[in-house]
């Protein structure tokens, strides 16, 4: 193993040596994985706890992350900011794969496709079709510049420190709120596994990042990355494959799920009038509407309902009740609200959910429905239909061109040894990262099949066990309650999160809790591999821009180095310490990085390789516009930050616009100031256009 | 800087490949979820559209993505463009 990532006693390898290495290398890794998942199996027949299991799977794999972490430490600035940039173009696909799937990717994406169905696919396209413009628009050029950051870029191209400073600036407002969100589904992921407290299970999760990047930099990064999307790659496949396998014969999911659509579709349609399903809508009807009558008169509820508890209280003291009967009632009584805007506020959220339960299928549009509404019905159902479908395009849009300006990815094409690797580069990752996406919208089907033709009409005390398991856990994520008594499954009568689908998967399947374990440590190598290359983005801006080529340009490779190091452990303690408060609205925030991402670097990065004529001036502003405009979008219509920055002006959509696609107003503003302003202001200087001739052509060497 | 002729037909070949893989993107995304609704025909089982958003279009980013490198890396030995840095170990 002496000879890993391209030496062997001191003398460096050739390429097609390094890369004959580097196949060995993860083949054997790849069977190693196979029998290590193999040999729990046996050992789970044999009686070894869920636990240790779980546990086992932890150790090892953050284990295997430090092991390759400790292995290639570095002080070298190239190998520490760009990998020494000798990573095959295969590998570096891989890598980009598992640095841009992320907790959202593996857990939240097939969630949100089986409670939303067609609508999700914005999700699947906007994801996939960005790299599009990676490849066309950034990726060959910024490969051809080959500094170490994108700010570098911004700093070259338009000279000064002002669009290198506003660069940085952007590049950690995306990154940050994104490793938040990995760091959060860390410590789930790791409770999950081995039953230790949220807290904890975030910095054993963090000692894993820390010790891969800390030591190694963007080497040690690569190296892992590869290894973690082996991992979740393989974790995601096998239980869809199985569910596949056991419902159609057939084990290759993304050819067959069309027609196990067709039968949801028919399933769907008969679930919508089902006598059982529209007696527990009527009961949930009933029980919103009693909601709003309380509303309506808050404080003599309040007092009513308190009325009634203490008497039920008094009854049970005095009758001969069981201690646990008389502890509910008096737990009840405890939970009570204690002023009329408490109680407002739970019995709205108890409305809001009543209603959504009051629909035909839990409030799901039907999954093969392009859009809601009606485009040939009422003029409100026409309304509806052309707002969805606008949102859906916009959605798309947004993450499309996010996906193009995420500097963490676009960071990962510096590695590579050439510009034509780096096209080949682009292809290779959308291609790993297509075996994910392609199966995603599959496991949401199949799933959905499951549960509406096997779960749904069980009669409850025959409900499998992981039923139970899972609303233990967290009764948001899955729960049952027979409302209407009649001991009969209803589809209404079933919460579903939609971050527990893919969790669930092996289990729906039928296959042992290894394969599950297995999933959660694909989850667990998802995000971690994306809360690295974050880490790094944020510290390197900040130790490469910010401190080496604004402050102290004199600075030696090892201080660079060594200040980034210390950097990096900064903004990972700060990360941690942030996603220890479990923040609201953590998925959005994920959502509204792409928008800035998009809003601020596309139209500056695109520009400054396509047009001589864009100004440092003009892209200092337009970034600032860029991101101003989505800001305030976001401000003045996102409930949550509204009541973060204390906004109390009524809500303004722009053409029904939702607030998690305020890029799209963003994007179009940012070049239109960048065009405008370069035209009424000086031409760039002759260094300038010799550095956009620089990265066009692919084999000028002069700057 | 001077550009001889062959690196300015290279930049020009090089913007129109550019621009009408961007027009495919464009159509394959924007065009076909725009008529979603009429696209609804059955495709071995999916609704079209379903299936375009779910894996046609998919397919055709990567073939965009690798025509791209393909035909680049291709146009730079042509033109001697080529970043001869590629074929050595450095």
């Amino acid at each position: 193993m002496a000879g890993f990532f391209g030496s062997r006693e001191g003398e460096r390898l050739s390429k097609q040596q390094f890369k004959a290495q580097l196949n060995q290398v993860y083949c054997w890794y790849t069977v190693g994985l196979v029998l290590f998942v193999a040999v729990l199996a046996g050992l789970e027949r044999l009686g070894m706890p869920r636990l240790w299991i779980g546990s086992t799977f932890l150790m090892a794999t953050i284990g295997l992350y430090a092991g390759i972490g400790i292995m290639s430490r570095t002080t070298d600035a190239a190998e520490y900011y760009v990998a020494g940039r000798r990573v095959p173009a295969v590998y570096n696909g891989m890598a980009t794969g598992a640095d841009w799937m992320s907790a959202a990717s593996f857990i939240g994406l097939a969630g949100t496709l089986y409670l939303t169905g067609y609508s999700g696919l914005a999700f699947i396209m906007g994801w996939t079709g960005g790299y599009c413009l990676v490849a066309l628009v950034l990726a060959p050029y910024l490969r051809k510049f080959g500094q170490f950051t994108i700010p570098d870029f911004l700093g070259e191209r338009y000279g000064g420190s002002l669009p290198r400073f506003i660069g940085v600036i952007a590049a950690i407002l995306c990154s940050f709120t994104y490793l938040v969100a990995q760091i959060y589904g860390v410590g789930l992921i790791t409770s999950y596994l081995t039953g230790i407290a949220f807290e904890l299970g975030i910095f054993l999760g963090l000692g894993g990042i820390l010790v891969c990047s800390f030591l190694g930099g963007m080497r040690a990064v690569t190296w892992t990355q590869v290894a973690q999307y082996i991992i979740l790659v393989v974790a995601y496949l096998i239980p869809v494959i199985w569910l596949s396998a056991k419902q159609t014969g057939v084990p290759v999911p993304q050819l067959v799920y069309g027609y196990q659509l067709e039968k949801v579709t028919a399933k769907e349609k008969q679930l919508a009038n089902d006598p059982g399903e529209q007696q527990v809508r009527a009961l949930f009807r009933q029980r919103s509407e009693a909601l709003a009558n309380k509303i309506e008169d808050p404080a003599a509820s309040l007092t009513a309902d308190r009325l009634d508890a203490s008497r039920k209280m008094e009854e049970l003291k005095s009758g001969n009740a069981s201690v646990a009967q008389v502890s509910a009632a008096a737990r009840a009584l405890a939970a009570m609200p204690r002023n009329e805007a408490a109680a407002v506020r739970s019995w709205s959220a108890a409305k809001a959910t009543a209603d959504i339960k009051s629909q035909p299928l839990n409030g799901m549009p039907p999954h093969a429905a392009q859009f809601s509404g009606d485009p040939d019905g009422t003029p409100k159902e026409k309304v509806l239909y052309d707002t969805s479908r606008r949102n859906f395009l916009a959605l798309v849009f947004c993450l499309m061109v996010g996906t193009a300006a995420l500097p963490h990815i676009l960071m990962r094409y510096y590695t590579v040894p050439s510009v034509r690797e780096a096209r080949q580069s682009v292809t290779w990752s959308l291609f790993f990262i297509c075996l994910l996406y392609f199966t995603a919208p599959a496991l949401a089907v199949l799933v959905k099949y499951e549960i509406f033709t096997v779960l749904v009409g069980m009669p409850f005390d025959h409900l499998p066990a992981w039923v139970n398991t899972w609303s233990r856990v967290d009764p948001s994520l899955l729960s049952v309650t027979d409302v209407n008594k009649d001991n009969i499954l209803q589809l209404n009568e079933m919460t579903v999160g939609g971050d527990v689908i893919v969790l669930l998967t092996p289990e729906l399947a039928g296959l042992p809790y290894v394969i599950s374990a297995l999933v959660a440590a694909g989850g667990l190598a998802a995000a971690l591999s994306t809360a690295d290359g974050l880490l790094l983005t944020i510290a390197n801006a900040l130790g490469h821009d910010l401190y080496y080529k604004m402050i102290d340009p004199n600075a030696s490779t090892v201080s660079r180095v060594t200040v980034s190091k210390i950097l990096l452990l900064v903004v990972a303690l700060t990360a941690a310490y942030v996603a220890a408060q479990k923040p609201a609205d953590i998925l959005f925030l994920v959502s509204a990085a792409f928008s800035f991402a998009a809003a601020s670097f596309f139209p500056a990065l695109s520009l400054g390789i396509f047009w001589k004529r864009a100004t440092g001036i003009a892209a200092v502003l337009g970034m600032m516009a860029g991101l101003g405009v989505t800001s305030f979008y976001m401000l003045t219509t996102q409930p949550w930050l509204r009541e973060a920055f204390g906004v109390t002006s009524p809500i303004q959509l722009w053409w029904g616009i939702e607030p998690i696609s305020a890029g799209l107003f963003g994007v179009p503003v940012g070049f239109a100031v960048i065009v405008l302003v370069s035209l009424v202001t000086r031409p760039p200087p002759q260094k300038a256009c010799d550095l956009v001739d620089h990265v066009r052509y692919p084999d000028l060497k002069s700057l | 800087m001077q550009l001889t002729d062959s690196q300015r037909r290279y930049w020009r070949k090089n913007l129109v490949l550019t621009a009408a893989l961007l027009l495919i993107w464009a159509v394959v995304t924007f065009g076909v979820s725009y008529f979603a609704r009429a696209l609804s025909f059955r495709f071995f089982g999916w609704p079209f559209s379903f299936w375009m958003g779910a894996q046609g279009a998919l397919l055709v980013y990567c073939l965009i993505i690798g025509v791209y490198a393909w035909y680049m890396n291709h146009l730079d030995v042509k033109h001697g463009v080529a970043d001869l840095a590629d074929d050595g170990d450095h």
